[in-house]
Parts: C-alpha cells; structure tokens; sequence
C-alpha cells in the first residue's frame, strides 16, 4: 500500500501496539527546557528511575531567561527571584542524571528549536518530541516532531517512548512564486487564516509544492512551526537535497555516516499514489503581507485590508470577532495600516534565526525607529545566530536604527521575562501567538513577518513593504 | 467520582463559558508557568478573567480584587465540577500546567465541540475527562445550562450524560484512556511493562541507523 511521509515515520519507530488504538513510539530525541522539565524530573527521581538513553536528551533554558545579560553572566545573575528557580532547577536536575546542558553561559544556548537544528541533533527521519508545542518546527528535516505536556516528558525521560494514536494525514500543497516582501511566515498566516486555528486538529500536515521546494531551511521550519497554530502538532516537510546540505553544514556525522544517512533519508517522502484524508492547495503568488488583528492565530487580514466589520460577520464567528475586537481597541472599518503601534519585537522560535534578522536589517538599514515607537527590540534566536549577525554587522545596523540588541531566548514572545508589554501596548511581533495576555497582561499582538515588523518600527505603523 | 447503583457517576454545577477557541495562555498564564510543583495552581484558572488586577505566582486569591462578572467568581459556579464550552478548547501551549489548574479547582470534566490534539492528552494523565460533543448538542446544553440550577451528571460507565436522571447524549472516549481516569493509572509503570520490547527494538534500531546514535 502507498505511504505518507508520516506513515513511514511512524511505522520506523512503532514498538507495538497497545491493547487501544495507541502504540508505543520510539524515541531518538527529547529536547529539555525549564519550564517543562522540572516536575518531569521529580517524577523520575520519586520512582527511583534514571533517563532511559541518556545522550537522547538535551537542554538549554530559554522561556525565562533575562535578554540583558551581557559578559559572565551566570544563572544566579537573574533577578526574577522564580525564575532563577527553574532555570537553578534546570541546572541541578542536568547535572544529577548527567543531561548534556547549553546552559545561560553557553554560546549555544537559545531557543530549544533554534538550537537543536543549527547543532546538528536534529536529524532527518528522526522521533522528536520537547514540552513545547512548537516542536512542530524539526518536522522541517522530516521529522516526526511533535509537543507533549510534562508527564510525558517525564515518560519519554523513563522509557525512551511515547504513547500516541495514529494521527490522519493531510496535505498542503504551496504552488507559485511569492510577490515581493512576502515571506514564508505571511505563508503559513494565509494558511492558517484559511483552514482555521482548528483546521489541522488530528492531523499531521505535510507540506509540500513548488513553492516548499524552493525555499530555505530557516523559511521551512517557521512554517512548520506554526502547524501548531493551524491545530497540528505535526508538521512534515520530506527532506530533499536542499535538507542534506543543511544537515552537512551542521551536525557532527562523519562523511561516512552521512553517506549511510543519506540513503535512507531519500526514501522519505510521500509515495506518489499515498492517499491523504485531506488536501488542500494553495497557489502563493496571491498572497499580500499578512497581519492578524485579533486573538487568534486565524484572525488574520491582508496588511491593506479592512478588519472584519461585526455588521458581516456571521452568528458563531460574532461573538469572538467582538471580544477581539474590544480587547485590541480595534474600530469599526479600520484597517491594521490605521493602527498606532507601541513596540516592536523580533525573534520567537518562528522567526529568530539568522534569515529572518537579514530581512528585518535590510528594511532597517540607514533609517531610524519612529518616535512613536516606545522599544523596539531584536532579540537572537541563539548564540550561534547573535553571533553570525554580528560577524555580519546586522547588530549595528538595528542599534544605529534605535533598535535594542539582545541576548537569546523566548523574550517577548510570552513574557515570562521582563520583556512584557504594559497593558494596552500594541505590539508587531514576528513571534506565533496573539492570545490576550500572551505578551504581557492586557497587552495587544499583532503577528507579522520580521520584515513587516521592521517596517512598522521604521514608520510606527504597518506600511505596503513594496 | 460516586458510585450509584451499579454506576461510576461524576456530576456537579455546570461552568458554561461562551468562547470558542480557549487558549491555554487564557487557561493559565505564563507567569505560572514559573512553579516547579505540580499542584497547587487552583488560584490562577483563567486567571486574566477572574481577576481585575494583574496576579503573581504565590499570591492567593483572596488576595487579589476578583471580578464578579466572571463566572468562576459567582455561587454556584465557583464550586463546579463540569465546564462547558464552545471549540478547539486548550488549543495552543503544551503546558500540563493548564489541566493542573483546572484539576486543582476542581473541574473533573471539560465539555467542549473538539480540543487542542496536546490538552486533550494531557487531561487524561491527570484525571480530567475531556468530552467531544457535536456543536448542536454543545449549543442544546448551552440553552439547557442557562439557569443557575442546572447541573449534570455523567456517568463513565454507560458514557452517557444526564439532567435530572433524564439522558441527553451519550459520548465518545476510548476505554483505555477512560480507564485511566479511574484507576489513575500511571503510564510509565505502564510502559515498563514493555521493557523488553523496547531493548529489542532500540538494538535493532542502531544498527540500522547508527547515525543517530553517533550524533550525540
Ligand atoms: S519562542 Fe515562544 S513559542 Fe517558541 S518556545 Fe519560546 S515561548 Fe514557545
């Protein structure tokens, strides 16, 4: 019988089914962070058990670390009295069962998803699974990857397994070439404005097309990174050859292995006939910038578009098109490019790495922020990317402009930091989640590519990038 | 959980939240997130919506300025034991801290038209019963749970739901994952069992793909 891309994942690492319709998966990789971690951890010490496959696992703190830290930081620097707790907690917990840690003094310390690829130990074919929901965004090197909660954490950490159902396949398939000053990130917007927040729920979303084809590994993983938004906790791209030189570039094989590699790693892909539950098609060369203007990833319009106007919206959809509609302080027939913005933040595991900082300078470059912008801020997905922007100048660049240059980790993009909005400031964020109270309590998101972002902090507002 | 008659029965007040897409962020707030304990997150359910000022881990409810508008804030409601609510509940972070909170209140089931794939999971490792029913019947029970006395029973046997002894839907779940609820089964121990099987398969599995155990 043909097979997804998903199927032959899951049959590579099925152990046996389970008397449900659950089965056990195998495990190559769990990545730690200290949110997640520290109740997992406590679970296995109370049962007794160390981790299955130690070398499986790695760990870096990013969801509370401070973005101001500058030379010799160490984690008993950080202010915030709790959380210097759990990333303490983080360190203590490594370092008793042995856990390889990037920790907050390493140059290869950031975002888990940022890391684990630009390291290397994310590898094609590859089970992946972090207490994270974007772990969606390995699924860029064909992976099956996917977020668990903390139980499952510590499961993973006990058993080198995880217990899943068999989840439906779907489709998306990107065909066209995109209009200038769009981006992969105003990609998955469109699609997640089509099907929905719920659209991908019970499925793993393969993308796929011409247009998949053509772009860049940073450009894959912001996409996959956002099934999550789109209702998947799996995301798959099959790797191909632009995978291979990535992977090459950064992992720690030797030629010969990665030749071995290689040749199992082509067989990963959709069979031509593999029949998917759904499919949809989308042709890219019609999509314009987008920008969401609610509280929900699917509230999304064209940059230049009017928000929704309540007199049209139908029964269901009214009720939450309202809601949003007062907690943004959004008017009838405005439209995003009416709005005053307050803050700028660029970086999240969507769009931190090196490409997204290239675009977001090269809009920036000679022009400074607005006045009306209170802080703008550039914040590295890891130290191997704040280094690379360095080397290239892209830091002086954003400074020159008025932006703030910072160090890697989640910032903004869920305020568990002080990198927070104060209530009613309204922010262009190329991070993944608009929720209310995501950035900070009260606050006001809008989500964008890094180059609409680094427009609006030039022009204090959402302009035509063209 | 009771027992009447032959029957394992959960019921309660009824919490009916008219909101479709209910985030976890919503559910709790990252600025929870900070614990490194499993219980005890039952002050900060909803959190931006329960309260008029800004909360902060440790800080009790009876020490923050509640607001009366919000359901979880009124009699009965603040008891209840079921929630209603519209679609894709839980979409969104994959923190367990989210059931945590809603366990710690006292929430023992969540009533939604469908749920985020990773909440959903998370609920049955900690005792929360997450129910799948179609929009209609999510919109009937709206209509049903209108006045304040109403509530529901929802036995796990039969998976049916009741008002007043009167059945109004039967539901969905695997036994297993059901049976996990009642037993608090725990899934490591579980999968122990499996111990062999796992080896077995892990030995195969590097010799056939060494490269991802080299790479560590
Ligand atoms: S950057 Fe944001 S979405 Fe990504 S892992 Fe950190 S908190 Fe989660």
């Amino acid at each position: 019988m043909p097979k997804t891309l998903y199927d032959k994942l899951w049959e590579e690492h099925h152990i046996t089914t389970l008397d449900s319709s659950e089965s056990l998966l195998y495990i190559d990789r769990q990545y730690l962070h200290e949110v997640t971690s520290p109740q997992a951890f406590e679970g296995l010490s109370k049962k007794g058990l160390s981790p299955w496959r130690l070398n499986a696992n790695i760990a870096t703190p990013d969801h509370n670390v401070p973005t101001e830290r500058g030379e010799s930081f160490k984690t008993e620097n950080i202010k915030d009295e709790i959380s210097k707790i759990q990333v303490t907690e983080l360190d203590k917990n490594c370092n008793k069962f042995g856990i390889k840690q990037f920790d907050i003094t390493s140059i290869n310390q950031g975002i888990v998803h940022v890391i684990g690829p630009e390291l290397g130990y994310t590898l094609p074919g590859m089970t992946i699974v972090c207490g994270d929901s974007h772990t969606s965004t390995h699924g860029a090197f064909g992976c099956l990857a996917m977020g668990i909660g903390t139980s499952e954490v510590e499961h993973v950490l006990a058993t080198q397994t995880l217990k899943v159902s068999k989840l439906k396949n779907m489709r998306v398939k990107f065909s066209g070439e995109p209009q200038e000053g769009v981006t992969s990130k105003d990609i998955v917007l469109f699609l997640i404005r089509t099907i929905g927040t719920a659209g991908g729920n019970g499925h793993a979303i393969e993308f796929a097309g011409s247009y998949i084809e053509s772009i860049s590994m940073e450009a894959r993983m912001t996409i996959c990174n956002m099934s999550i938004e789109a209702g998947a906790k799996v995301g798959l791209i099959a790797p191909d050859a632009t995978t291979f030189n990535y992977v090459k570039d950064h992992s720690q094989l030797s030629e010969e292995e990665f030749e071995d590699a290689i040749s199992h790693w082509t067989s990963l892909v959709s069979d031509n006939d593999a029949s998917f539950d759904k499919e949809i098609a989308i042709d890219v060369s019609l999509i314009k910038p987008q920008v969401t203007w609610g509280t929900s990833p699917e509230m999304v319009v064209d940059f230049d578009q009017e928000i929704p106007n309540l007199d049209f919206v139908d029964g269901e959809n009214k009720r939450n098109f309202e809601l949003a509609k007062k907690y943004m302080g959004i008017e009838e027939n405005q439209k995003v490019t009416d709005l005053k913005f307050d803050r700028v933040f660029i970086g999240s595991c969507t769009n931190s790495r090196i490409e997204d900082l290239r675009d977001a300078a090269k809009v920036v470059d000679g022009k400074k922020v607005s006045e009306d912008i209170i802080e703008a801020i550039v914040v590295p997905g890891s130290g191997l990317v704040k280094e690379q922007a360095e080397s290239e100048g892209l830091h002086i660049i954003f400074e020159e402009a008025g932006f703030m240059w910072r160090d890697p980790g989640c910032s903004m993009c869920l305020g568990m930091n002080p990198d927070q909005l104060k209530p009613y400031e309204r922010c262009a964020s190329t991070s993944n989640r608009n929720f209310e109270g995501r950035q900070g309590n009260l606050g006001r998101t809008h989500l964008m590519s890094p180059l609409m972002a680094a427009l609006t902090a030039v022009n204090g507002r959402v302009v035509d990038p063209s | 959980m009771k027992i009447e008659g032959n029957e394992l029965i959960i019921g309660g007040v009824v919490a009916s939240i008219d909101r479709d897409n209910i985030d976890t962020d919503q559910i709790i707030p990252t600025e929870y997130l900070k614990s490194i304990k499993k219980f005890g997150f039952e002050d900060y359910l909803f959190d931006g919506w329960r309260y008029l000022d800004e909360g902060k881990l440790g800080v009790s409810k009876n020490d923050r300025e509640q607001n009366p508008d919000f359901i979880l804030n009124q009699a009965p409601y603040d008891k209840a034991t079921i929630l209603l609510t519209r679609d894709n509940f839980g979409c969104g972070s994959s923190r367990e801290h989210a059931v945590w909170a809603l366990r710690d209140f006292g929430i023992k089931i969540v009533i939604a038209s469908s749920f985020g794939d990773i909440f959903y999971n998370n609920c049955f490792k900690n005792g929360v019963l997450p129910i799948k029913l179609d929009k209609n019947k999510i919109e009937d029970l709206f209509q049903k749970m209108s006045d304040s006395s109403a509530d529901l029973s929802v036995s796990l046997d039969s998976k049916k739901i009741f008002q007043n002894e009167n059945e109004l839907y039967s539901f969905d779940v695997e036994d297993n994952l059901l049976e996990r609820i009642i037993y608090g089964l725990d899934d490591v121990d579980m999968t122990l069992k499996h111990k062999d099987k796992i080896l077995a398969f892990e030995q195969t599995r590097m010799k056939n793909t060494p490269w991802i155990f080299s790479n560590d």
